[in-house]
C-alpha cells in the first residue's frame, strides 16, 4: 500500500486559503428574502394571542408566519419539535414567529412590530427535580408524538423522553461480593457546539409543489428525509444542496432552520428565503450537549476488581429530545466504560426541561458518561490504596471479555489495554517528581500532577443504517468520486480518494471528490455523524472500485482476447498477468474501447458500491442486551498538569492521545483530528459552560462563553497509534473523529487530584472552582 | 445614503450606501468578496479580519463610511491569479485549517501581524492569533504554519 498511511493534504486546500470555498452564508440569489425570528423571552409560558398585523403592513415584508399557520413537527427519532412554537414556548429563545422580508433590516423591522401576548407557567429546570411526580410537564401530550417504538421508551404524563434499561448480571449479588462500595455524583452543564458558520438555510418552494434546499447541514439526505416526513411530501420533491460547511461538531445533523425557509417560502409568493443565524441565535435558539447528572454506585474487592455497578444517568435533554434520546441510549450500552464487570445495572433517562434542547454533539454522551465513570475509576482506586493505572489494568476489556450489551470482545475489537499503556508511558506515569521539583512546587504554589483516563465509543446510529458511493470515468482515465456524506473539515473526502486509488492503483491526483451535494445527484447516504463517514463511506468505495474494476476487466478481457482471471491492474493499466505488456490503459476504456475498424465496446464505466451496517440489533427493552455497535475505538488520555494554587488556575503542559484506530489511512489528517479534539475537550475541562438565570440564558456571546483560544493550547499534544486491524473496516480502519474530546475532561481531572488530593465532581474545572476546591480542603 | 469610494485589493468602487453599512457588509453583499467572513459581528471572533492600510481590523466593527480613504485587503486581495501567497502556502504545506471558515480571517491576521514584526516569537505568534477563534485544528497547525513561514522568510529573504 503506498498511498493509504501517507499524508495527503486536503484535495480542497486551495479553495479553503483564498476564501473561493463557498458557504451557505455566501450564497445569494435572484429575488431571495431574507428571514428574522422572534423569539421567546420565557423558559415556558402559554401563548395567548400573538399579533402579526402591523408587522405584515410593513412595506418589503412578504410573509409572517406564526406555529398556528404551520402546524408541522420535527424530529429524527422523536417527533415532538415544532417548527414555531405551538400553544406554548418550551425555552427561552425558542422561535414563536418568523418574517421574510426583501432586506435582514425590514425583517428585523417587522419582528419588534409582533406583538405576543404570553402566561409564564411554572418552569422546570433541574433534571432530576422534572422526575418529580408534581414537576411541571413539558410536553402534555408526550403519549400522541410518533418516535422510532422499540428504540426508545417515553413515558407519557411524565417529562421522561425516553428511559434505557442494561441489566447485565445481578448488581445486588455482585454488591454483596464487594469489599468496598464507592458511590458518587457528578455533573457536566449544557455546552455550544460552536461552529465558526453559524446555522443557515436557504429554501425555494416551487410552485410545482417542489422544495429546493441550500444549507450548512452534515446530513443532506436526513433533511430531505425528516422534512418529507413532518410536510408528508414525497422525498424526490426535495432537493437539498449542502455546500461548504463551517463547522459542525454534531450541531448540523439531523435538521434545523430548513422546514422554516421552506415555509417561509411558500408564504411568500415562492421566492426563495435565507436564513442565517446571529451568534446569539447560535447559543440560545439552536441546539446545544445535553447536561448530565450522573449517580454511580461502584462495588470492589480489596484485590481491585470491579464486582458491581449501578448507575443512573440523568440527560437535560431540555425542552426537545427529537435527538437527545438516542444520546441517551448510548450514553447507557456505553455508559460503564470499556470495562470487563459481571454486574451492571444502568438507567439513562432522557429529561424534558426548560432549558435550550439538546443534540448531537462529539463524543455524542460519551464524553459526558466518561467524565463520570473514569473520575470514579480513579476515585475507586484512591480509596483501595491503589495506583489508577494498575486499578484500570486489572478491569479493563480485553479478549473474551463480554460487554454489558453482551458483546464478545475479540483480537480484532481494538484494545484498549494497549492504549493505556501507551499513553502512561509516554506521559511519564508513576515517576516521582524530584526534590527540587517539590521544592519549586512549594515556593512558586504551582504544583504539577498527572492524569489517566480510557475511552471507547462505536457509531450511535439505526441498525440498518447504509451508505452508497458512486466512481465514474472521465474521458482522461481520472475519475470522479461521488458520496453524500459531507466533509466539513474533517478530510474524509480526501481520505476516501485515497482508498479509491488505492484500490484502482492510481495515482490520488487523478480522483475528484464531487464537493456540490445535492440529493438528486449523488448517491445516498445517511448522515454524517457519529464517526462512521471514513468507516461506512471507505467500505462503500472499495466496493465501487471493486465493481468498476470488474467492468474493465469484462471490456479488457474481450480486446486482449484473455480470461478475466488472468487480468490484473496496475499503472493505470489492465494488463494480462503472465504479459505485462499486453495491457489496456485506463483511458482506452473508461467510455468505451474502440477497435481500429471503428466498432465499439463496453461503454461509458460507472463503479457502484454499497455498505449497509452488519449485524446490528434493537436491544432488547428490558435489559439492554443486543449489538448496538459496528466499530468500537478505543482510547486513552494521559495529562500532565500545572495548578496555580493561589488562583485555581489549571495549565495544561503536555496531553498524550492514543487510540486504536485499526490502521491509519491519512496519517496528518488522523493527527489533526486528534489536536483539534483534544482542545475542544479542553473547552468543556476548563471553561465552557451554559449558565442560565431563571430559565433565562446569561452565555449568550464570546464575551460570556469562553471557547480556547490559541492561548490555551497546551505546549504539546502528542497523538499515538494503535493498529489492531478491524477486519470488516476499509484497509482495518476504524473511525476516529470524536474520540480525541472524550476523557479529556476526565484525565485533567484525575490530574486535579494528583495534584492537589482534590477530587472535583463537576466541569468546567474554573479557575474558582478549583480555587475554592482547594481553600474547602484547607 | 452616502456616496463613498472604497479602494479594495487595489481596486476602486463607486458605491451608494447606507451610513450605518459595516465594512463586512459592504465587501460581501455590495461587492460580493465573500472570502471574508461573518462569525459573531461583535468583534469577538476574527472572522472577519481585514487589513485597512496593513492593519487587520475587525470589518464587522468599521463603518464602510470610515473605510473611504483607506487601502483595505481582503483574503481575495491575496493571491496574483493561482500564485498563492507564501502564507497561504504554508498553511496548506501544515494543513492549518479544516472546515476553513476562520481561515480566511486567520490568514488576514497573520499577513498583518508578519508585516509588522518579522521575526515573532512562539508566544507573540499565539498572542497574535488570540482574537481569531478557530474550533477545529487546535490551533497548532496555525502555529507550526507561521513558525515555519518566518524561517523560510528569513532564509531566502523572500516574501510575497
Amino acid at each position: 500500500m503506498d498511498i493509504i498511511g501517507s499524508s495527503v493534504h486536503r484535495i480542497e486546500s486551495v479553495e479553503k486559503v483564498t476564501g473561493e470555498a463557498r458557504y451557505t452564508h455566501d450564497i445569494k440569489m435572484e429575488g431571495m428574502l431574507y428571514a428574522r425570528i422572534l423569539t421567546s423571552p420565557y423558559p415556558h409560558a402559554k401563548i395567548l394571542s400573538i399579533d402579526t398585523s402591523r408587522a405584515k403592513e410593513l412595506p418589503g415584508v412578504f410573509a409572517v408566519l406564526t406555529g398556528e399557520e404551520i402546524p408541522y413537527k420535527v424530529g429524527l427519532y422523536m417527533v415532538d419539535k415544532p417548527v414555531l412554537a405551538q400553544g406554548k414556548a418550551r425555552y427561552q429563545g425558542e422561535p414563536v414567529a418568523a418574517v421574510a422580508a426583501v432586506t435582514e433590516e425590514i425583517a428585523r423591522e417587522a419582528v419588534k412590530l409582533i406583538r405576543v401576548e404570553y402566561e409564564p407557567v411554572q418552569p422546570v429546570f433541574d433534571p432530576v427535580e422534572a422526575l418529580k411526580p408534581d414537576a411541571p410537564l413539558v410536553h402534555e401530550k408526550l403519549g400522541e408524538y410518533s418516535y422510532v417504538k422499540g428504540v426508545f421508551f417515553p413515558e407519557p404524563g411524565t417529562n421522561v423522553a425516553s428511559h434505557i434499561k442494561i441489566r447485565k448480571g445481578n448488581v445486588f449479588e455482585g454488591f454483596a461480593k464487594a469489599d468496598r462500595i464507592i458511590e458518587n455524583d457528578f455533573y457536566l452543564p449544557q455546552v455550544n457546539h460552536v461552529p465558526l458558520e453559524t446555522h443557515s438555510s436557504i429554501a425555494r418552494w416551487g410552485k410545482n409543489g417542489e422544495i429546493e434546499i441550500w444549507t450548512s447541514a452534515q446530513s443532506p439526505f436526513a433533511v430531505r428525509n425528516l422534512l418529507s416526513v413532518s410536510l408528508g411530501i414525497s422525498p424526490a420533491k426535495i432537493r437539498v444542496h449542502v455546500p461548504y460547511v463551517g463547522g459542525g461538531f454534531g450541531g448540523k445533523a439531523g435538521i434545523h432552520l430548513e422546514p422554516l425557509v421552506a415555509c417561509l417560502s411558500k408564504a411568500a409568493d415562492n421566492r426563495p428565503v435565507k436564513i442565517v443565524a446571529t451568534r446569539e441565535e447560535e447559543f440560545n435558539t439552536l441546539p446545544v450537549r445535553q447536561g448530565l447528572k450522573a449517580h454511580i454506585k461502584t462495588g470492589v474487592t480489596k484485590e481491585g476488581r470491579i464486582v458491581a455497578e449501578e448507575i443512573n444517568y440523568y440527560w437535560d435533554a431540555g425542552s426537545y429530545a427529537d435527538y437527545g434520546v438516542n444520546i441517551g441510549r448510548a450514553g447507557a450500552y456505553a455508559g460503564a466504560g470499556p470495562y470487563d464487570i459481571d454486574n451492571v445495572s444502568i438507567d439513562s433517562y432522557t429529561i424534558y426541561t426548560n432549558h435550550v434542547f439538546g443534540t448531537a454533539y462529539r463524543g455524542f454522551g460519551h464524553l459526558e458518561v466518561l467524565w463520570a465513570i473514569e473520575r470514579q475509576m480513579d476515585i475507586a482506586a484512591h480509596e483501595l490504596g491503589m495506583d489508577p493505572y494498575d486499578f484500570r489494568m486489572k478491569n479493563l476489556l480485553r479478549p473474551g471479555s463480554i460487554t454489558i450489551t453482551g458483546e464478545k470482545i475479540n483480537e480484532n475489537t481494538g484494545s484498549v489495554i494497549k492504549c493505556l499503556e501507551a499513553a502512561a508511558k509516554e506521559i511519564g506515569w508513576g515517576k516521582p517528581k524530584t526534590e527540587e521539583e517539590l521544592e519549586e512546587e512549594k515556593n512558586t504554589g504551582r504544583v504539577r500532577g498527572k492524569g489517566l483516563a480510557v475511552l471507547h465509543k462505536a457509531p450511535a446510529m439505526p441498525t440498518n443504517t447504509g451508505c452508497a458511493a458512486i466512481l465514474k470515468f472521465n474521458d482522461d482515465g481520472t475519475i470522479n468520486l461521488l458520496v453524500s456524506g459531507v466533509d466539513y473539515g474533517q478530510g474524509t473526502y480526501t481520505t476516501l480518494a485515497m482508498v479509491a486509488a488505492e484500490q484502482m492503483k492510481m495515482p490520488v491526483e487523478k480522483i475528484k471528490v464531487v464537493y456540490d451535494n445535492d440529493t438528486d445527484m449523488m448517491p445516498y447516504d445517511w448522515q454524517t455523524v457519529a464517526s462512521r463517514f471514513t468507516f461506512m463511506g471507505g467500505n462503500a468505495v472499495i466496493r465501487a472500485a471493486d465493481d468498476l474494476i470488474n467492468q474493465m476487466k469484462d471490456v479488457a478481457s474481450r480486446v486482449l482476447r484473455a480470461p478475466k482471471e488472468e487480468l490484473e491492474i496496475g499503472n493505470e493499466r489492465i494488463y494480462i498477468k503472465h504479459n505485462p505488456d499486453e495491457y489496456l490503459t485506463y483511458r482506452q476504456v473508461a467510455l468505451g474501447y474502440t477497435y481500429p475498424n471503428g466498432n465499439a465496446i463496453g461503454g461509458p464505466l460507472i463503479g457502484r458500491g454499497m455498505y449497509i451496517a452488519q449485524g446490528l440489533t434493537n436491544l432488547d427493552p428490558k435489559t439492554g442486551q443486543g449489538l448496538p455497535a459496528i466499530d468500537w475505538t478505543y482510547g486513552a488520555h494521559g495529562v500532565e498538569i500545572e495548578i496555580d494554587t493561589n488562583t485555581g488556575d489549571i495549565r495544561v503542559l503536555k496531553i498524550v492521545s492514543a487510540f486504536d484506530v485499526g490502521k491509519v489511512l491519512n496519517k496528518e489528517l488522523c493527527e489533526e483530528q486528534v489536536v483539534g479534539g483534544v482542545l475542544q475537550g479542553l473547552g468543556a475541562a476548563i471553561c465552557e459552560q451554559y449558565l442560565y438565570r431563571d430559565g433565562v440564558l446569561l452565555t449568550r456571546t464570546f464575551t460570556d462563553y469562553k471557547v480556547p483560544t490559541s492561548m490555551d493550547v497546551p505546549d504539546e499534544i502528542f497523538p499515538i497509534f494503535i493498529e489492531t486491524p478491524q477486519l470488516d473496516g476499509p484497509f482495518g480502519a476504524r473511525g476516529v473523529a470524536e474520540h480525541p474530546m472524550i476523557s479529556v475532561p476526565s484525565a485533567i481531572g484525575n490530574a486535579v487530584y494528583n495534584a492537589t488530593g482534590v477530587n472535583i465532581y463537576e466541569v468546567p474545572m474554573t479557575p474558582e472552582k478549583v480555587y475554592f476546591a482547594l481553600k474547602n480542603r484547607a | 445614503m452616502k456616496d463613498i469610494i472604497l479602494k479594495v485589493n487595489g481596486r476602486k468602487y463607486n458605491l451608494r450606501i447606507d451610513e450605518s453599512m459595516t465594512l463586512l457588509k459592504v465587501l460581501r453583499e455590495e461587492l460580493e468578496l465573500t472570502g471574508t467572513k461573518e462569525g459573531c459581528g461583535e468583534g469577538e471572533c476574527g472572522a472577519c479580519t481585514v487589513l485597512m492600510d496593513g492593519k487587520a481590523v475587525n470589518s464587522c466593527l468599521v463603518l464602510a463610511c470610515e473605510a473611504e480613504g483607506h487601502d483595505i485587503t481582503t483574503i481575495e486581495g491575496l493571491a496574483d491569479g493561482e500564485l498563492l501567497s507564501d502564507i497561504q502556502e504554508a498553511f496548506i504545506e501544515h494543513q492549518a485549517f479544516q472546515c476553513g471558515f476562520c481561515t480566511p480571517g486567520m490568514i488576514m491576521t497573520i499577513k498583518g501581524f508578519l508585516d509588522e514584526n518579522p521575526n515573532p516569537t512562539e508566544d507573540e505568534i499565539e498572542e497574535a492569533i488570540a482574537g481569531n477563534l478557530c474550533r477545529c485544528t487546535g490551533y497548532k497547525p496555525i502555529v507550526a504554519a507561521v513558525k515555519d513561514l518566518v524561517e523560510r522568510r528569513g532564509n531566502d529573504g523572500y516574501n510575497r
